[in-house]
């Protein structure tokens, strides 16, 4: 069976039932390909065995970027390129560029992260998601199955471990 | 595990079910504007029509036009300016002071708040900019490019370009923080819907499927963006305060601006947001989710800051009077018993006294008298700018150059225009977006419904 095409579908109803149903599911084998949900269920990606996520490194070196260009910027204007005398002060009055500093540093961080964010999850206005079940951004937690992925273990098999880890419903979902 | 308490009141009321919030909130978006809607956008359009003659006005004959003169050289439009910026403070604070204090409370006004903020600080912006004379030549002045209007660079010294930095910094992160998450509630959106909406919401949803993979991406940048932002929301009023701060005209350069600024922009924006909330509940039939529980907490954060706003009231008189400098206890005595004593006392009445009603529980839980309260703070916030920066330049340093301030139609007009534009893109919000974070309730909502409580 082709890879990425075909599924089994549990529908939980509600986030505690999943989080023990992904164990218990895990635990008996299954892989799962992903679990969908309307809302942050705290602790999921911990059962999923997800690795945590490096997006803070990423907004830490966007932000010490923002810092060094902004130190850099300001010094070389101020300092080097055309020097003048304001308020009677250095030339490079550090204590007044800490303001922008600060700014570009979150600015950068900010930007950079949610960036990184957009590219790493496929976030794009043109992107064209794949729904597994309309109700997962309303109301259903819905674990996807990649039957091909699995193909140790019989449909019937991995359906019934799914019913008895309190799936209210069981579907299949195929894609072109 | 969930651990329910018997004290606490829940944060949404009703019983809701998962499905039952997805519905309450989405339906607005889906249905067709109503009569009353199109009347409420078409006199706040109004407004912002017949404010842009003032505003026309402005750029076609110059700055001439306000009621400045060459003692006076900030005033309505610099007022408006700090009222409207600190007017929106409170989004950011909502959504990312209170995640990192872990309120719960925040899920349920955190998104119009957000949107009220964005809206207020374009408003904002406007008056910097129209300020200049020439905006078209702002960018040299405002941004580091080479030229050779007067020194080759911006002045890095200076607060006002600090501000430049601060207030556009803030505004492309609070509006990246707010478009983050309206991102799952469009998919929401998406996924109700068929044809021409289905296209719309899809291309604003970014392709989001809310799988736990980019839920908990998303968490982190939430929680990061919150701590960012919670730096970035205090320096931007410490910022606009320092423009003030680091001058040298009595009744200006006090140390104690910073903090008072901040608290202020909090008071303010804290009854801004009550002032828009109140109404929409009710248009909305929201009131199972911004609960009277909701109201009284930020009733709660405007007797907080309303009081500390109060005691830097206090202490500004009491160090100009200490300092022994004459100049400063002239401005001070100035301002409540000179010429625009009416302005000082007005002040005094909204933002000290008026606050203080909330301390009675029967005040802070009434909506009538919420949202009557929370206009009053803001009118009070407006003079409080009016005086700090009318009564500080109207004595100057030479007698002979002692004048008053008088608006002209201009400066009402563009004050109103204001007005006009921030009302016009918060029914356009109401209207378009989700405005219930929609998945931030139902994360909270087990804790408060029996029908999903298991």
């Amino acid at each position: 069976m082709e890879k990425d095409t075909h599924f089994i579908l549990g529908v939980y109803d509600d986030e505690d039932v999943l989080l023990h149903a992904v164990e218990e599911v895990r635990g008996s084998g299954v892989r799962i390909h992903e679990v969908y949900s309307p809302y942050p269920v705290h602790g999921l990606e911990h059962v999923l065995g997800y690795k945590r996520t490096r997006l803070p490194i990423a907004a830490f070196l966007f932000g010490m970027l923002g810092t060094t260009l902004a130190l850099t910027m300001q010094f070389y204007m101020m300092r080097f390129d055309w020097p003048m005398i304001i308020g009677g002060k250095d030339y490079a009055a550090f204590p007044d560029f800490i303001p922008v500093s600060f700014e570009l540093t979150v600015l950068l961080a900010s930007f950079g992260m949610v960036s990184v964010f957009m590219i790493s999850s496929n976030l794009k206005p043109w992107a064209q998601p794949r729904i597994f079940d309309v109700r997962s951004t309303d109301d259903k937690h819905i674990m996807a199955i990649d039957i091909a992925n699995n193909s140790a273990l019989e449909v019937e098999k991995i359906k019934e471990i799914l019913k008895s880890s309190g799936a209210t419903e069981v579907n299949k979902k195929s894609f072109e | 595990m969930q651990v329910t308490s018997s004290v606490r009141e829940p944060l949404v009321t009703g019983g809701k079910s998962y499905h039952d919030v997805t519905h309450d909130v989405a339906r607005h978006v889906e249905a067709k504007p109503n009569i009353r809607w199109f009347l409420a956008f078409l006199t706040s359009a109004g407004v912002l029509a017949l404010g842009s003659i003032a505003l026309l006005a402005t750029l076609w004959e110059g700055i001439g036009m306000w009621g400045l003169n060459k003692t006076v050289g900030w005033a309505w439009d610099i007022t408006n300016f700090v009222w409207w910026v600190g007017i929106g403070h409170a989004g950011t604070l909502i959504s990312a002071v209170l995640l990192l204090f872990r309120q719960k409370w925040r899920t349920s006004i955190n998104r119009a708040a957000e949107a009220m903020t964005i809206f207020a600080v374009i408003c904002a912006a406007m008056f910097p900019v129209i300020h200049m004379g020439r905006p078209w030549l702002g960018a040299y002045w405002a941004l580091p490019l080479p030229n050779t209007f007067g020194s080759l660079w911006v002045n890095f010294n200076s607060p006002l370009l600090w501000d430049v930095f601060a207030i556009s910094t803030y505004f492309s992160v609070s509006l990246v923080f707010w478009y983050i998450g309206l991102i799952p509630d469009f998919a929401t959106i998406r996924d109700r819907a068929t044809g021409l909406r289905r296209t719309i919401y899809g291309a604003l949803s970014f392709g989001w499927d809310g799988a736990a993979k980019t839920w908990m991406r998303y968490e982190s940048v939430s929680l990061i963006l919150a701590g960012l932002a919670t730096p970035l929301v205090l320096s931007v009023h410490t910022i606009v305060s320092f423009d003030f701060a680091t001058s040298v005209i009595p009744g200006w350069h006090t140390t104690i601006f910073p903090p008072y600024f901040v608290a202020g922009a909090i008071f303010s924006g804290f009854a801004m947001v009550l002032t828009l909330m109140i109404v929409t509940r009710k248009v909305y039939k929201l009131e199972d989710y911004i609960t009277i529980g909701h109201i009284e907490l930020m009733n709660i954060v405007i007797i907080i800051t309303g009081s500390i706003v109060g005691i830097a009231y206090i202490t500004e008189f009491f160090i100009a009077w200490y300092s022994g400098v004459e100049a400063e206890q002239y401005a001070f005595i100035n301002r409540a018993t000179g010429p625009y004593w009416w302005a000082y006392w007005s002040m005094m009445t909204c933002n000290v006294i008026s606050p203080q009603l909330f301390w009675f529980k029967k005040i802070r839980t009434s909506i009538v008298a919420t949202f009557a309260l929370s206009i009053v703070v803001n009118i009070g916030m407006w003079f409080e700018r009016f005086v700090i920066i009318v009564t500080s330049l109207h004595r100057d340093y030479l007698p002979s150059s002692w004048a008053m301030f008088y608006p002209t139609w201009v400066d009402v007009g563009v004050y109103m225009f204001t007005f006009g534009l921030f009302f016009t893109l918060f029914f356009l919000f109401a209207k378009f977006f989700p405005v219930i974070n929609m998945a931030e309730v139902k994360a909270v909502l087990k804790s408060s419904s029996e029908k999903v409580h298991k």
